[in-house]
Order: structure tokens, then sequence, then C-alpha cells
């Protein structure tokens, strides 16, 4: 038994995917030659106001109404003060006692059981600038240069309660955010490039003990794999350090990828006293009940209802409704389906299994695929109605993906029809009967399994067309007449 | 007379052109603004193409606005673009804004004839312009005495004539305290009636740009013009401009006054000349009476925390790093932001930014700033309640006459005190306009005359009406 108990509070930081920046008109587009996409306003020259994008107030509210949490009528930004140089104003525009949600909470699965972490609360803030130094490190460079493209991407700061106990449900905890914020569509949420970033507060104390132990907030983790490597690491430190009769300090630190350990940045002694006060130059924002209702009413279904949804009503296994859900564009596309075909087995076995490995084959994912929802409902019916084979469905599915074209097109065009006609496979039979005579002997004389062999040398010679039940059926009557 | 119309008709008669008329300003102004200090950058090159502009209409026939053709001063911290623009500080001594303010643009829109940026104590911070970090300046009526600060130049420029109006700023009182020390009228608006977009901020919950002019009328002329919504100000008000050339010239009769007695506690001379100006409104029909404003001494304190906090953040981007001036003998970046406002910074701007930071650290949030918060809400609701009573009140504007220069530079408490009857204007965020209302040993006496928010065309109306019963805004300083 583990003598210690972690500790976790996450703090994820999410960009919001607005097309303009939180305080003004410029893009927030990813990348760009350095401070291209800026403005007197973001620069924070002299005499420049903010002027909040309504935008970002709609997706803090989205956000807010997704993971369960209380939407206050009334909410500020204040200002939160200290000197970098990857600030235009050397304070950034936050929210600090007065935020856009408070309240809510997410239920995540770890080992099959299902726990609520807590979300203290979510605000809005505007990102920092990008500091480019000459050498590696900020210390050991001669000179840095500062580009502001990132200065004032709107954020989104969500905060969790010290509710999570692994580094197992730290991820999920983020993975399940993720799905989330991607199926309200408030944020790409790709951590490669920054649009999702998480602080990790973790402390352990002795199993049963009520008071928490001293926490270390890390910094840094751009990945998930970053994020649970951390806090094991983190985990495992400060269980050392205790039993070594030493203390945890309060401190800020950061992770070291590629060491794969975290270092001190800063200590509690050299906290900053950010000095928080009301941002002046914003009015108060002021969000109706009315407002907040209608956001609510344009809510897409949310991950889990969805798979409640699958797993009851469609009778999926638990296994299938995740694989259906794991994407926002991909259940849409489910639903789809499934208003047209009804049989949510053979939808999920198309569009999980031979159409998702071609697609993958050819380079592509669900989102960018040129086939169309009627088009896949459209190669389903034609399953259905045996039209085609599943042999056949797999020759076609590549040339839907690699033509863009229908699937009926397809069948006409390559002659591809199945033959149920009876007398047609009749014919074929005969020809086969009458080329194999050891075969039909081995059958005769008890060797079952050589049908297999026949139903083959008949599909072979109608090329694949001749439906493969009526085949059977008719070759075991010829032979066991 | 009124300035801006005699022009006007002077202008569309082709007496004179805009071209000459600049010409004639310019020349005063080089001369006038080496004695009294008032201008930090003349732009006489910009003023002639100005004209020219304003000429080529006049001459295709073009109608033309009021202010077409008229000289003007704006104050340093106001964004020119192409201009420099300082703050009257050596951090910006190099600084030229890439854009304008909104006022800038409504003015320039307006045919107005830039002649230069007024000189002003560094980002605002004083009452008598002596924390200019390059000049200080003189107060034309006499010259070893202070015009009022923080926007001084602004005031003298038009009491020496050498423009016809000005734009200053008035954050506790900087408008109103300079034009009344300078025998001017300047209007002080309502916190959101005009836009503060370009506005280089000191505090920005108290800041507002206001007009200066020698007599009501002008001075209301460009309140029409600079007022208004502005959708790059989220603090401006969603209302449209003043028209108060079509309410100016009403009676006044039955017009209720309030005198709040908290507010004559100053000079003898000067509250003498109050009174003799409140038995002028008697005698004008007007209704007056002592009323009583209790919390104004908390006023100053709470306006010295709050507009110190404001600016310890507001004056945090001057670092060095994108604009302005850096001391280039740091090797690390933190110790370049801390010497280049360490030299450049003078020192009562250095010593507000130290109270403010103080102000808003952990553990004194609550005693002060919190506090002075809540000094502003009782504030607020001393003039609702004076305001159930009162069309408008009537205070002193500072409670001494002009005083010598370096008398107070000194002493920063009597220096802070002399802002007592203007501050609590800004806190409430309530119009006032300052207007001459007698002199003393040849020193002008200015009043101020507060109203409801929004309430700036009758400000106007009852300030324009006083006027006209007194010469007070016809004399002029003996410029020697």
């Amino acid at each position: 038994m583990n003598k210690y108990e972690v500790v976790i509070g996450l703090e994820v930081h999410v960009e919001l995917k607005t097309a303009t920046k939180i305080f003004c008109g410029c893009k927030t587009e990813f990348g760009g030659a350095p401070n291209t996409h800026v403005c007197p306003v973001c620069l924070g020259l002299p005499g420049v106001l903010p002027v909040v994008n309504e935008k970002v107030v709609e997706f803090g509210v989205r956000t807010g109404l997704a993971i369960n949490a209380k939407v206050p009528n009334y909410s500020k930004f204040d200002r939160k003060n200290y000197y970098y140089p990857d600030l235009t104003k050397n304070f950034q525009t936050s929210q600090f006692d007065l935020p856009i949600c408070e309240h809510g909470y997410l239920d995540i699965e770890v080992d099959g059981i299902v726990k609520r972490i807590g979300i203290t609360r979510a605000h809005m803030e505007e990102d920092a600038g990008k500091l480019v130094h000459s050498g590696k490190t900020i210390s050991s460079s001669d000179s840095s240069n500062v580009d502001y493209n990132r200065v004032g991407v709107p954020l989104l700061e969500i905060v969790s309660e010290p509710d999570i106990r692994s580094s197992e449900e730290a991820k999920e905890y983020v993975e399940v955010l993720k799905k989330i914020l991607t199926y309200i569509d408030v944020s790409d949420c790709k951590m490669e490039e920054g649009s999702i970033r998480a602080d990790a507060n973790v402390s352990v104390r002795l199993v049963g003990a009520k008071e928490f132990g001293t926490r270390t907030e890390t910094k840094n983790l751009n990945s998930l794999k970053a994020l649970q490597k951390a806090i094991e690491y983190e985990v495992e430190r400060q269980i050392e350090v205790i039993e070594d009769g030493g203390v945890i300090e309060q401190e800020t630190r950061t992770w070291d990828d590629e060491k794969g350990i975290t270092l001190s940045m800063r200590s509690k002694a050299d906290a900053h006293d950010y000095r928080y006060f009301p941002e002046p130059d914003l009015p108060p924002i002021i969000l109706t009940d009315e407002y907040i209702a209608g956001i609510k009413a344009t809510l897409p279904e949310l991950p889990e209802s969805r798979k409640k949804r699958l797993m009851e009503v469609d009778d999926l296994s638990a296994y299938d409704a995740n694989l259906v859900i794991a994407e926002r564009f991909l259940a849409d596309f489910y639903d789809e389906v499934r208003k047209n075909i009804d049989d949510p087995k053979l939808i999920v076995n198309y569009l999980m299994g031979d159409y998702y490995r071609e697609l993958a084959a050819a380079g592509l994912d669900f989102k960018n695929s040129p086939v169309s929802t009627n088009a896949f409902i459209e190669l389903l019916k034609l399953l259905q109605d045996k039209t085609i084979s599943g042999k056949l469905a797999k020759d076609i599915i590549p040339v839907m993906i690699k033509e863009g074209k229908n699937p009926k097109v397809i069948v006409e065009e390559k002659g591809l029809v199945q033959i149920s006609d009876t007398s047609a496979i009749e014919a074929i039979i005969i020809e086969v009967i009458e080329a194999n005579p050891k075969a039909v002997e081995d059958y005769k004389s008890g060797k079952g399994n050589s049908i297999g062999f026949l139903v083959g040398q008949v599909m072979k010679a109608s090329k694949g067309k001749a439906n493969p039940g009526i085949v059977n059926e008719l070759l075991k009557s010829k032979l066991d007449s | 007379m009124v300035k801006i119309r005699e022009i006007h008709k002077q202008l569309i008669n082709r007496e004179i052109s805009a071209v000459e008329l600049a010409k004639e300003y310019l020349a005063r102004l080089e001369i006038s603004s080496s004695k009294f200090g008032t201008y930090l950058s003349i732009t006489g090159e910009k003023a002639i193409e100005d004209a020219q502009v304003i000429d080529e209409k006049i001459a295709s026939g073009e109608e033309i606005g009021l202010l077409a053709g008229i000289p003007m001063g704006i104050k340093d911290n106001i964004s020119t673009k192409g201009i420099v623009t300082t703050c009257g500080s050596k951090i910006l001594e190099n600084y030229k804004p890439v854009f304008n303010a909104t006022v800038v643009d409504k003015l320039y829109n307006a045919g107005g004839i830039i002649l230069g940026k007024c000189n002003m104590d560094e980002f605002a911070m004083g009452s008598s312009s002596e924390n200019s970090a390059y000049k200080l300046v003189r107060n034309p009526w006499d010259l070893d005495r202070v015009p009022g600060g923080s926007s001084g130049g602004s005031a003298a420029s038009v009491a020496a004539e050498e423009v016809v109006f000005s734009l200053g700023s008035d954050t506790g009182g900087s408008v109103r305290q300079p034009a009344g020390f300078c025998g001017v009228v300047g209007m002080k608006p309502t916190y959101g009636r005009v836009s503060r977009y370009g506005l280089i901020a000191y505090a920005s919950s108290l800041d507002q740009i206001g007009p200066m002019a020698k007599n009501v009328e002008d001075c209301a002329i460009v309140h029409d013009v600079i007022s208004g919504y502005d959708k790059m100000d989220s603090t401006s008000a969603n209302m449209p401009s003043t028209k108060t050339l079509d309410i100016i010239g009403k009676d006044i009769k039955g017009l209720r006054i309030g005198v709040p007695k908290e507010y004559f506690g100053g000079d003898e001379k000067v509250l003498n000349t109050l009174k003799k100006a409140l038995a002028k409104f008697e005698e004008l029909g007007a209704i007056v009476e002592e009323t009583t404003l209790p919390h104004t001494e908390y006023a100053l304190p709470a306006y010295y925390i709050i507009a110190s906090a404001e600016a310890s953040s507001n004056l945090a981007r001057f670092d060095g790093v994108r604009y302005g001036v850096r001391d280039w003998d740091q090797k690390d970046v933190t110790d370049m932001m801390s010497a280049t406002r360490d030299k450049f910074f003078g020192k009562e701007v250095k010593k507000r930014i130290m109270i403010g930071t103080y102000a808003l650290s952990a553990g004194y949030y609550d005693a002060y700033y919190l506090k002075a918060l809540k000094v502003r809400t009782l504030l607020k609701r001393d003039f609702d309640e004076a305001f159930k009573r009162y069309d408008v009140l009537i205070t002193p504007i500072a409670p001494t006459l002009p005083f010598k220069i370096g008398e107070n530079i000194k002493d920063s408490i009597t220096m802070y005190l002399g802002d007592i009857c203007t501050v609590t204007i800004n806190l409430v965020g309530i119009p006032g306009i300052a207007i001459p209302c007698g002199f003393v040993d040849g020193l002008p006496v200015g009043m101020q005359i507060l109203g409801k928010p929004f309430s700036e065309e009758l400000l106007f109306n009852v300030a324009h009406k006083f006027e006209q019963s007194n010469d007070f805004h016809l004399r002029k300083p003996e410029v020697k």
C-alpha cells in the first residue's frame, strides 16, 4: 500500500479560436512574420484603450455552461501588474475576483471508475508575446528580440479544484476538457501549437491526513506526456524530500522536457505581488439571463451525454461509443448517418473499420475526407439491400476516398453489382463442378471443408460479384442432390 | 466678441486667408511662447499646409465649418500622428505617435489648425506646470507666478492669445485650475463625454480631455466638436455630441444654485470675489442657497490614492523596450528597464508611482485603494443628494490666487491642498466649467459651475449668462 496520497490541481490555459484578438481587431492566426499581427492597441502604445471582443465573452460563457459552471450576471476585468518585456503594457488584463464563470465540474473515468473533478473558475485574459533569444536561454544570450504577434490573443484559464489524485487522472481530466472544448468549438486545443497549456499544482500527504501538503507549481507543460511525466517526477521528488526529513518549499518550478526533470524557477519569497485592481478602461461585463440562456440553447450535445445515448439507445458497447464520440465531427457524422441507417453496429463497423483504415492509408482523417455523409449512407444502403457484398465494399471505399465519387456511380461504372440471380449463379456452379471433379469427390466422401474451395472457385469465376450466400446455398443443394 | 465667429466671418468674406491668419498667429506665438514657456513643439510647417487646404476650400466655394482655419494648441499628452508627443517627460523625448487621438482627428476634420503642443506638468502630475521636464510655464498676468497645472501651457497660451483655443486634460482639476489662474474658460466634461482614445493616461477613471478658450461660446463650439461617442473608448458614453449653440443665451431665471459650504475655506480675497459673483447670479434671477457636501474632507486623500494607483499601472509601459528613450549602458533587460525609468522620469512622477504601487500592494489594498473607492461612492451620493435640490453648484476653483513660481514646489502637501476644490469632481465624474469671476490685485479669480452628468449644455449657458454680465473675459494681460 502507498503511504502517500497525491493531490493535484491543474490550471489549463486555453487559446480561444476567435478570428481577432481580445481587445483589438488584429488577427489571431498562428505564425506569421514577427510583429505583423499587431496594431497600436495590442502594442500598448501610449494613449490606446482596449475594447472587449464580444466573441471572447461568448466563448467564455459557452465554456462555463459546458463545464457545468455558474455564469454570473456581473463580471469584470482586472489588471495583473508585473514587469516583463513580453508584455506591451507591463500589466496583463485578466480577471481577478469576479471571473466569467465559477463552480463547475467534469466527470472523468479512470480504470472504469467515474470521478468528479471540481472546477474552481475560468477567467478570460490576454496572452503575452514571445521572446526570441540569440542564445539558448535568456541569461546566456547577448540579445533578445520580441515578437508581439501573440499579444492579445484571447485565453481562458480554467482552474481545477485539488481533486485530482494521480497523473493518469490529470491526463484524463485534460483529455475530457479538450474534448468538450473542441465540441463546443471554442478552441483547437492543439498542444503542439501551444493553444492549450497546463500548469500543475502538486503536493503529497500521508494517506488519511486532513491538511494538504505544501504544493509546488510546475509550468511549461506543453503535452499530455509532459504533464504526466512532470507530475510523476514531482511526486517522487517530494516524497524523497519528505522521507529524507526535508520540507517541501512552496515554489514555482519548470519542466525540462529534455532531461525529464522539474527545476526550481522562483521561491514563494520571490513571488510577484501582482497588485490586481479593476481595469479602469473597461466597464464591467453585465450578462442578462436571456443572453446566457440564448448561448445555452446553441450548445451542442456534449460528449458524455452522447456516449450515454449511443450505449442506451443504439446499444453500442462502451468501446464503440467511445470511438464514435472521440471527435465532434465523427460523432455528428455518425448521428447523421444513423438517421438513415437503422443498424448502429453496421455503421460503427464500417466507420471505424474499413473506412477509417482506408482514410488513414490515404493520409486523411474524417474531417478532411471527400466522402460526404450522403455517400456513406448510400454505401451502407447498398450493403443492406445486398446490391454489394462486404468484399465489394472493400473495393469501393478506396475509390470513394480517392475519387470522391458516389458509391452507386462506382458500382455502375465498374459493373460491380452483386449477382443474386440464381440461374446465372447456377450456370457458373455447373461449370465449376465439371471442372473440379476431385473436389466434388472429396466433398461427397465426407470432406465437408472442400466446399469452401468450390465456393471460392465460383466467386472467382464471377469476379467476386456472385452473392456469396446464394452461392453457398445453391452449391450445397447441387452437391447433395 | 466671440473670436471663432469673428474669424470665421473674416475667412468666408475673404478679408483674411487661413494662411495669413496662421502666419500671423505663428509669428506672435514664436515670440510669446519663448517668454511664457507655453509650447514644447511648434508645428509651423504643418499649420501652413493645413491652412492652405482651408483656403483652397474657401476658394472653391466649399462650405467650411466654424473651426476651419482656427489656430489651436494641443496639450502634449494628446497623441498627434507624426508630431512628437512627450507628456512633458524626458522618457518620451523622441516619441512620435503613429495615430491621432480621436479628439485630434475630430478637430482636424473640422479644419482646426494646430500650431503646436502645449507644455504641461510631466504626465499631467502637478498643479503649477513646474513639473515639466523641459521648462516651466509662466502666468501671462504675472510672469513670476504659475499658470496652474497641469494644463498650464494650454491655459497660458489662450490667455496670451497665442491661439484661439486649446485642449487640456483634467484628472483632478488640470483644465479648470489653470483656466482659473489664467483667467480663461475651461470645461471638464462628464466622464465619458469626450473620447480618451489617444490621451496618454495618467489616471484612466478620472481623465477627461477638455477645451479652453477666452470666452464661453468659443469653448462651447470646441466642445460640440470634440464630444460624442467613440467606439475606440469603452468608457465613452453612447450619446451624441453636445449642441450647445442651440441652448446658449437662454434665460436662467429661477435657476437653483447650490453653494456647498465645505468649498469656501480659502483666501478671503478669493472668497469675496466668489460672493460677488453669486450676488450677480441672484441679480440675474437665479436662486442661490448654501448647501452641504458632507464627505468633502475625504476627497483629497481618496483622489491621491486612486490617481496614483492607476498611474502606477498606466506608466508601467514606459520601460525603454519599445519606444521612447532608453538607458543603453545596461547589460540586462531588467536593469535597463529600471535604469531607464529612474533616469528619465521626474521626481513627482516617481513619487506618485511609488504611492500608487504601495496603495495596491498585498496587505494595503483594503486599507487604501478599497477605502478610497468607498469614499468615491459616498461622494457620488453627496452630489446625487445636492442635485435633487439644485440645478448647478458653484464653488471656487482653488483656495488661493495664482501662487509664485517656486512657492509651493518644495512642499507637496500645500501643493496637493490647492486641488481641494477640483479633485472631487473627477472622482464623481460630473462636468464642471471654470470661468473668470473677477480680479484681485490684477490676478484673475475663477469659479467653477458644476452640474449633473451630461449637463454640459446647461453649464455653458449658465456660464455664458454670467460672462455676458461683466467684462472679465475681455480683459487682457499686459504682455510686456
